[in-house]
C-alpha cells in the first residue's frame, strides 16, 4: 500500500482562551511523501498534526485524506506521538497488536510478529514495556502504528525525548521502515538536522498565529551526508527561513513568503 | 544491603538477588517477631513468678487456652463463620455499590455533578452515626448489620474508582482514540486496565473497614460473631476472652487482605517489579525490597 493525499485548505484553530493556534495554513502533502513541518515552539506545529490525526477540530478550513474530510480519528491514518505511550498492562506484542484487534488471532500474531522485525525488536513481544529503553519504547510505538498499515503516518517530534545516540540510530532506520509500505509521513520536528536527513520537503511555520512560512524543497541526494557542503547549505537555508519566520512575528499585510524555494541540488 | 550489592555490579546481579530474596525476608520476618515475642514471653513470667495476678492482662497461655477451647468446644468456628459472612455480605454489597457509582460518576460529567454532592455529603456523617436508623429500618438482626458493614465499605471504594477514572492518563486515552475505539472498547480496553491498580487498594482499604465496621454492628446486639465474643467477654468480665478474639480478628483480616492481594495479583503481573527475571530487575533494584513487603 501506498500514500495518501493530504490536503489542508485555509486551516485554522482557535482556543477558547482566544489563543490563535493556527490561521488560514494551506498545505498539501502528495500520497508517498516525506514532509518534515518545522517552526519554534507555539508555531502550532503540533495541533496541525492533531488535527490531522482527528484528535482536535479545526475551528476554521478543512483537511482532507485521499479526497475525505477528517472528521475524528481516520483508519488511514497512524500517529506516533513525541512519547512512545505504550499500554504498560499489555507486552510488547499486545501493545503493537493492538489496532489489530478485529483480525484473527494467527493473522494478528504474524503482522506483529513481522512490524517487530521490522523495527528490529524480533522476540521482544513478551516483554513488558516498564524492560524496554526509551528507543525500544519508541521503536515499538512506531511498529504499533505501521501495523495496521497506514496511508498516512504522523509523527509529533518523535525522537525528541531520545538520546543523541538513539536518535540518529532511529532517524537511519525510520526510512528503512517507511520504504515497506511507502506511507505518506509528516514529521513535526524543531530539528533542522533531522528534516533534512528525512524529508522531500521541509515545511517552515510561523508563530502568532501558526501558519506556513516557507516550504523548501530538498534535493539532495539519499542517503544524506550531514556535514556535506550539500547538506550545510540546506541547513543554513532552512535557518534562514526560520530566523525570518521568528523576526516577523505579526504578519505585514500583502506580504507573502515565497514558497518553494529550491535549496541546493547535490 | 540491596542498593550496594546492586551497585556493586549492576549487570547481571540481578538472578542472584532474586535467589537471595527469600532468605533477607525471613530474617526481617523474625526481626519483627521478635519485640511481640519478647512482650509476651516477658508478660508470661511476670504472671508465672507472681509478680502479676493476669487478672486484667491474662497471660498468653491462658489466651492459648481459652482459644483451644472454644475452637475444640466449635463455638469458634461459629463466630468466625457468622462474622466473616456479615463482612463477605457488607462487602460485597458495599463494593458492587462504590464500584458502580464510582465509575458512573468517573466516567460521566454530568453524573458527577449530580451525584458527588450528595455522596460527599453523606460521607461527613460517621457511618456508626446510622445505626439507630438502621435498626429501626432493619431490624435488630442481619440485615442492619449488613448495611452498616456496607455503607464503611461503599466510601474508600467510591472516591477510589472516582479518584482513579479522574487520574487516568489522557495521553493513553488518546491512543485509544487514535484506534477509534467505541466508548465501550475504550472502557474495557484502556480505562479499566489503567485503573486496576489503584481500584485493588480501593477494595483493601473497603476491606479493611469492613472489618473495622462488622465490630460495631456486633457490638449492636448479636447472639454470635467475634464482635459478641468481646461484648461477652466483657460482661462476664473474661480478658483472656477479648483478647483471643482480637487475635483472630487480627488474623481475619490480615488473611482477607492477603486473599485480596493473592486474587488480584495475576492481573497486576505487568506493575509487579518484585518478582520477574532479567533486566526489569537489574534495571530497578532500589524498587524490588519496597514492593515485596508491600
Amino acid at each position: 500500500m501506498s500514500g495518501a493525499r493530504l490536503a489542508v485548505t485555509g486551516l485554522g484553530k482557535r482556543y477558547p482562551n482566544g489563543t490563535r493556534a493556527l490561521e488560514g495554513l494551506t498545505l498539501s502533502v502528495d500520497g508517498g511523501e516525506i514532509v518534515a513541518v518545522i517552526g519554534g515552539s507555539g508555531c502550532g506545529k503540533s495541533t496541525l498534526l492533531r488535527i490531522l490525526a482527528g484528535l482536535e477540530t479545526a475551528s476554521d478550513g478543512t483537511a482532507t485524506v485521499a479526497g475525505e474530510t477528517i472528521r475524528g480519528p481516520h483508519p488511514a491514518i497512524g500517529i506516533v506521538f513525541q512519547e512512545a505511550r505504550l499500554l504498560p498492562w499489555l507486552t510488547v506484542a499486545g501493545n503493537v497488536g493492538f489496532g489489530l484487534a478485529d483480525r484473527p488471532a494467527e493473522e494478528r500474531a504474524a503482522r506483529v510478529a513481522a512490524a517487530l522485525a521490522k523495527v528490529g525488536l524480533a522476540g521482544y513481544g513478551s516483554r513488558w514495556p516498564r524492560e524496554l529503553s526509551g528507543g525500544q519504547a519508541q521503536r515499538v510505538a512506531i511498529a504499533r502504528a505501521l501495523v495496521v498499515r497506514p496511508a498516512v503516518l504522523l509523527m509529533d517530534e518523535p525522537f525528541s525525548a531520545l538520546d543523541a545516540f538513539t536518535r540518529l540510530d532511529l532517524q537511519e532506520h525510520l526510512l528503512e521502515i517507511w520504504a515497506d509500505t511507502r506511507p505518506t509521513l509528516v514529521l513535526v520536528t524543531h530539528e533542522i538536522e533531522e528534516a533534512l536527513l528525512l524529508a522531500d520537503r521541509v515545511v517552515v511555520m510561523r508563530p502568532h498565529p501558526g501558519r506556513v512560512g516557507a516550504v523548501l524543497d530538498v534535493a539532495l541526494p539519499r542517503p544524506r551526508a550531514p556535514g556535506s557542503p550539500a547538506f550545510e547549505a540546506a541547513k543554513r537555508a532552512v535557518r534562514e527561513a526560520l530566523g525570518r519566520s521568528l523576526v516577523h512575528h505579526r504578519p505585514a499585510p500583502g506580504v507573502q513568503e515565497a514558497d518553494g524555494r529550491a535549496l541546493a541540488a547535490g | 544491603m540491596a542498593a550496594i550489592d546492586l551497585a556493586a555490579a549492576p549487570e547481571r546481579s540481578s538472578r542472584r538477588t532474586a535467589d537471595r530474596l527469600p532468605g533477607r525476608r525471613l530474617g526481617a520476618f523474625l526481626l519483627a517477631l521478635a519485640v511481640p515475642l519478647a512482650l509476651a514471653a516477658a508478660w508470661e513470667a511476670a504472671v508465672r513468678t507472681g509478680l502479676s495476678t493476669g487478672r486484667l492482662m491474662p497471660p498468653p497461655s491462658r489466651i492459648a487456652a481459652t482459644l483451644a477451647e472454644l475452637a475444640a468446644s466449635g463455638d469458634l468456628a461459629a463466630h468466625i463463620a457468622a462474622t466473616t459472612l456479615r463482612v463477605g455480605l457488607g462487602f460485597g454489597l458495599g463494593a458492587a455499590a462504590g464500584t458502580a457509582l464510582g465509575a458512573l460518576a468517573g466516567y460521566s460529567a454530568l453524573a458527577r455533578r449530580l451525584l458527588d454532592p450528595t455522596l460527599q455529603g453523606l460521607r461527613a456523617i460517621p457511618s456508626i452515626a446510622w445505626v439507630p436508623l438502621f435498626i429501626l429500618w432493619l431490624g435488630i438482626f442481619e440485615a442492619s448489620k449488613v448495611a452498616l458493614i456496607a455503607v464503611g465499605v461503599f466510601f474508600p471504594v467510591y472516591l477510589g474508582v472516582l479518584g482513579a477514572i479522574a487520574s487516568v492518563d489522557r495521553k493513553i486515552v488518546e491512543v485509544g482514540r487514535v484506534f477509534r475505539l467505541s466508548g465501550p472498547a475504550l472502557v474495557h480496553r484502556i480505562l479499566m486496565p489503567a485503573i486496576l491498580p489503584a481500584y485493588v487498594v480501593a477494595l483493601r482499604a473497603g476491606l479493611g473497614l469492613g472489618w473495622m465496621f462488622v465490630v460495631a454492628a456486633e457490638f449492636m446486639g448479636a447472639s454470635e460473631g467475634l464482635g459478641y465474643l468481646l461484648v461477652d467477654g466483657q460482661q462476664v468480665g473474661r480478658p483472656d476472652q477479648i483478647v483471643a478474639a482480637i487475635l483472630v480478628f487480627a488474623v481475619l483480616g490480615k488473611l482477607a487482605d492477603g486473599l485480596l492481594v493473592a486474587a488480584t495479583r495475576p492481573l497486576l503481573r505487568w506493575q509487579d517489579v518484585a518478582a520477574p527475571a532479567g533486566e526489569a530487575a537489574a534495571a530497578r533494584p532500589a524498587v524490588a525490597p519496597a514492593e515485596a513487603r508491600a
